[in-house]
């Protein structure tokens, strides 16, 4: 909506519709997600944010439309290979057991050390925190940890669900820092929340959801999307 | 002397019971199912809601045990010919198979993994005891060894297949944290498949440990009784021992590592499962 030449399309959906126990959970979404910066789908819980999140991953399917990441059917590629390319994190900071290194280790089993401490300071990790059991970080450290495992794997695009929702208000601003440091840094994320306050500080790009259906795109500051933006918080989306 | 002549050799007649009374006559049975009356009396009053259970069970294993105690007479009698033995051996493997599948309802196709798994236990199993002539093959003694395995075996896929049907429906978001790095349904849920196996495994693990201390087993105390040299009856019941422990180990780990597969499509996701039977 505004007049910036238009990004590469990094996913396109066409006609996306899911059906998880008979419910609809997605109907019918059309959309272009870009190739850069921050998007973030916004929306009332169950708005199927997180549903359309997962088909990005193909960790869901859906149950008709189709899905394109950089031109390529998501139906025809290995879901293995396209996963590691679409790295994800989720709304609970899953540690696995082990130390810091064991968890960086389970993305990329040949990563050395050095890599390691690299892949920490990238996500503003002490690079001490390595051999520290992974259950013993704090919140904050935890999702930074699951960012950067997810990183190990050099994905084209970052897809992140809801990963503040867990989290107290500095630990929030510690990974809207390093969401946009990674944005800055050429990887395009796809956000998922339903926090008002936090689409407005950080996202380039909007995409509004509710009842399964794609409701309106566009950046902030634009009219239209900031009506719909309104309307979110109106029917009591947290602000 | 060798094992099969432990087994099968002539015992004095002295030590030999006379028949089946002489161990245990219904009068006795009649007693030890008025403990059970205590025991559902103690629950009852503990609350424990398990009277119905524990009278529905100790009917059922009254009238089967008692039916197979019938049918077995014709098939250990050495007229009978051997394909009727081998029948039942077949008959016992779907059974464990069925029994398996009916405990986990969310798995598709669990029937068949449980199948293959008993399978294979009761082939190798059978195939140790009876080519290393542990024991001679006969109808005597083929059903009664294929139900210790088979039974055993099947307490293991039963609780495999039922603790990998709780870790997906529990521990989703560890498995699919790890399937979102790339890694293949079976290498996300490795870890917590161990788990479930050492949970079905240990307790043989933990019987096979206690021998002679805590258990002294049916096949070695009946020897005895039967009037054995113990040290002779002990070898026997050790070989069926390790080949039931190595049999529960593989049905353990056979039946864990199909039960993911099942939860898992063709497009590498896990299928929704709900707890509970």
């Amino acid at each position: 909506m505004n007049g910036s030449p238009a990004p590469e399309v990094l996913f396109r959906l066409e006609g996306v519709s899911l059906v998880s126990d008979g419910s609809p959970v997605l109907i019918g979404v059309d959309l272009e997600l870009p190739a850069a910066g921050l998007t973030v789908l916004v929306g009332e819980s169950g708005a199927g944010k997180s549903s359309l999140l997962r088909c990005l991953n193909m960790l869901d399917v859906p149950t008709s439309g189709e899905i394109s990441f950089r031109g390529r059917r998501l139906s025809t590629m290995d879901p293995l290979v396209h996963r590691r390319s679409c790295a994800m994190v989720f709304q609970r900071p899953v540690v696995f057991a082990g130390t810091v290194l064991d968890n960086l280790h389970v993305a990329d089993p040949d990563l050395s050390v050095d890599q390691a401490r690299l892949s920490l300071a990238r996500v503003g990790l002490r690079e001490d925190l390595i051999e520290r059991e992974a259950d013993k970080l704090s919140g904050g450290e935890a999702q930074r940890l699951v960012t950067a495992r997810a990183l190990v794997t050099s994905p084209a695009v970052l897809l992140a669900d809801e990963p503040t929702s867990a989290l107290d208000r500095t630990a929030t601003a510690e990974v809207e820092s390093l969401l946009r440091t990674l944005v800055d840094d050429g990887l395009p994320v796809i956000l998922v929340t339903h926090d008002l306050a936090q689409v407005r500080r950080i996202a380039d790009r909007v995409v509004v959801m509710g009842s399964g259906r794609m409701l309106g795109t566009g950046a902030i500051g634009d009219p239209d999307l900031d009506s719909l933006l309104c309307g979110l918080g109106d029917s009591g989306s947290r602000g | 002397m060798s094992t099969i002549d432990v087994w099968f050799g002539p015992v004095p007649a002295a030590t030999l019971p006379t028949a089946t009374s002489d161990i245990v006559g219904w009068g006795a049975l009649a007693v030890s199912l008025a403990f059970v009356g205590v025991a559902v009396a103690v629950a009852a009053e503990q609350r424990l809601a398990l009277g119905g259970p524990i009278i529905t069970a100790v009917s059922r294993s009254l009238v089967q045990m008692t039916l197979v105690g019938l049918a077995l007479v014709p098939i250990v009698d050495p007229t009978t010919p051997m394909y009727w033995s081998w029948m039942w051996v077949a008959a016992i493997v779907v059974m464990a198979a069925l029994t398996t599948a009916r405990r986990v309802p969310a798995v598709p196709g669990a029937f068949w993994v449980a199948l293959i798994t008993v399978t294979i236990v009761a082939a190798v199993g059978l195939g140790l005891l009876f080519g290393l002539q542990i024991f001679e093959l006969n109808g005597r003694t083929l059903v009664p060894v294929t139900g210790m395995l088979v039974g055993n075996a099947m307490k293991t896929t039963i609780v495999a297949a039922t603790r990998v049907t709780e870790i997906v429906a529990d521990q989703r978001d560890e498995i699919e944290a790890a399937m979102a790095l790339g890694l293949s349904v079976r290498a996300a849920s490795r870890r917590l498949v161990r788990s479930a196996v050492r949970t079905a495994i240990s307790p043989q693990v933990e019987q096979t440990a206690a021998l002679g201390i805590v258990v002294l087993p049916g096949t070695m105390t009946g020897l005895i009784l039967a009037g054995v040299e113990p040290l002779e009856a002990v070898r026997v019941q050790l070989a069926l021992m390790y080949v039931i422990l190595a049999g529960v180990v593989t049905a353990g780990t056979l039946m864990a590592l199909g039960t993911v597969d099942r939860l898992t499509t063709g497009d590498q996701r896990l299928r929704t499962v709900r707890r509970g039977r």
